[in-house]
């Protein structure tokens, strides 16, 4: 009984002294801590991998919360760099920002539904729920099921800046929160219209799931429109301080706008900038 | 004689440490009720305080970017997607019991509960993931969208049915044989043993059962977030999309700011005030019904 009690106090004081150096270690380090959108999170966390191994004793700490999230923690000190997929508002142009790579969103509806392309004035006129069928627009006889975005997320601002909509005027059937949501939602209702990125389309439509890209004012919705900058419901994503960059966040944003890293933004299914 | 009262004072510490341990870790598990209400109304608290109460129930409707802050029609999305799979699940959760305990054959029997047990266990997302690839799709073909409160109904529905049905089954099995003794000697078929005397003693336990399915119900998220469709408004009829407060909490948080995220707190708050009436309600008629032939 004592023996084992006193291994057990023996293991507890080994644990301890272990634990402790671990947080000494890690408080030698130098750590970046980065925060925002959704959208960018996967990538900036794939870089800041990249970028741990490349300048050893750093770390690189990537949170989620959305792009307006990035920006308030930016601005309260919470974050070193904030990341937002999508233009600066008028009163965050103090913000010093560097655009590392391009986002674009696109319309998309169900393989077998006929219609291949809509003017923005039929989308406006589907989503404030002016059209409700189908056939006003040359496709089948069926109800049009609108899928929107849940409030806060930026494509849902980046959708209504582009179309001049408020989400107030929406007649949605169903909201979703992320973009795979969305997606199976349409692969399973032929009926259905939403909106998701780009990237997250093209790769779920050239890997068998049912849906289809619509083309915006004649140009296709493609990984390559998005790149060349034609396609116009695009956004870049950019990351922020309220300072001016400065050593370590400096090195990080270098290192994330160079060709080292095109092929992680690739793998993610976004545009790198030129 | 010494070593003697010694083990005796020894006992007694043990009992006292015990006795001491108990209260401790009691304690614990009654103050985290505490400390959760604390948290959830300290984090609610700029939203009761600059947007008062009453605007939740009055603003014409949710839009938190615009500081509108309707709650309502959540109310009764969460309200009606639990009322309609309890509605569906007691009955079946019931019978299903009834089966396994009297009617099924052993082996039968076994499986049976075997696979109930089993989606018990199933997570809530990969109901909800089902929901979404099959369920709402269904429903779609017959009566678009197909996201809407018959899809939430029946998912949940789903997930209540196994608690319900062991619940009672458990319950079941703490019947003392003599009443079944005694029923079988006055002549009772099976049918009549179980509904006279079988299920009126098993009484608590059924409303146990369906008390737990009730909080189940109320507090799922993931699979309701995911067939609901999550459109703001009170629904007309079962093929309208509704959002509950729970889905409305995860839609958000992630995003909500100021006041909009202090509102996703005040929907917890009100999420957790619908579990405590529910919860007085259930208790006042569980010791009416089991008590009313003492009285």
């Amino acid at each position: 009984m004592t023996k084992f009690k006193i291994a057990t106090w023996l293991g507890a004081l080994v644990f301890s002294v272990m634990a402790w150096s671990q947080t000494l270690a890690i408080a030698s380090q130098e750590k970046l801590v980065i925060s925002g959108s959704s959208t960018m999170a996967p990538l900036v966390a794939e870089i800041g991998k990249r970028f741990e191994n490349l300048h050893p004793g750093t770390r690189v700490d990537v949170q989620t919360g959305g792009s307006s999230r990035g920006i308030a923690d930016t601005v309260n000190g919470l974050a070193d760099i904030g990341m937002v997929s999508r233009a600066l508002k008028p009163h965050e142009h103090a913000l010093h920002g560097a655009t590392i790579a391009h986002d674009g969103i696109t319309m998309i509806l169900h393989k077998d539904n006929p219609v291949d392309e809509l003017s923005n004035e039929h989308i406006k006129a589907i989503y404030s729920g002016v059209i409700t069928n189908w056939k006003t627009v040359g496709g089948l006889d069926a109800p049009i099921t609108v899928i929107n975005k849940a409030e806060g997320r930026s494509t849902l601002e980046l959708f209504l800046q582009y179309f001049q909509l408020s989400n107030r005027i929406i007649r949605a059937h169903v909201i979703i929160g992320d973009n795979e949501q969305g997606i199976k939602t349409i692969a399973g209702n032929p009926h259905a219209i939403g909106y998701v990125s780009v990237g997250t389309a093209q790769y779920d439509a050239t890997h068998e799931v049912p849906i289809k890209l619509l083309a915006l004012h004649h140009i296709p919705a493609t990984l390559k429109t998005v790149q060349a900058g034609t396609f116009p419901l695009s956004r870049p994503l950019t990351l922020v301080s309220k300072n001016p960059f400065t050593g370590l966040a400096q090195t990080f944003i270098d290192f994330s706008q160079s060709p080292a890293v095109h092929d992680l933004i690739l793998k993610q299914y976004f545009v790198p900038i030129p | 004689m010494i070593s003697f009262s010694n083990n005796i004072s020894s006992q007694f510490l043990n009992d006292r440490v015990l006795l001491w341990s108990l209260r401790f870790f009691a304690l614990i598990a009654g103050s985290l009720l505490f400390l959760i209400v604390i948290f959830l109304i300290h984090e609610a608290w700029p939203a009761l305080h600059q947007l008062g109460i009453t605007s939740f129930f009055t603003d014409n409707a949710w839009y938190p970017t615009e500081s509108l802050y309707l709650l309502t029609p959540m109310l009764w999305g969460t309200f009606l997607a639990t009322i309609g799979a309890v509605i569906l699940a007691a009955p079946i959760g019931i019978l299903s019991a009834v089966f396994i305990h009297y009617y099924a054959p052993s082996l039968l029997a076994i499986t049976y509960r075997r696979l109930i047990e089993l989606l018990a266990g199933i997570p809530s997302v990969v109901f909800g993931l089902w929901g979404l690839v099959v369920l709402v799709p269904l429903i779609a073909s017959w009566q678009p969208p197909g996201p809407s409160l018959l899809a939430g109904m029946l998912i949940l529905f789903l997930m209540i049915l196994p608690t319900i049905t062991l619940v009672i089954h458990s319950s079941l099995a703490q019947i003392p044989i003599a009443y079944i003794h005694n029923a079988t000697a006055l002549g009772l078929g099976r049918w009549s043993m179980i509904r006279k005397v079988i299920l009126p003693a098993a009484k608590s336990g059924i409303f146990t059962g369906i008390f737990l399915g009730v909080a189940r119900a109320l507090g799922e998220t993931m699979a309701i977030l995911m067939v609901c469709g999550n459109v703001v408004q009170a629904p007309s009829h079962l093929f309208d999309p509704i959002r509950t407060l729970t889905a409305n909490i995860a839609l958000e948080m992630a995003y909500a700011l100021g006041n909009h995220r202090s509102t996703l707190f005040v929907s917890g708050l009100m999420l957790m005030a619908m579990v405590v009436i529910f919860v007085l309600i259930a208790e006042q008629l569980r010791y009416r019904e089991t008590y009313a032939d003492a009285n």
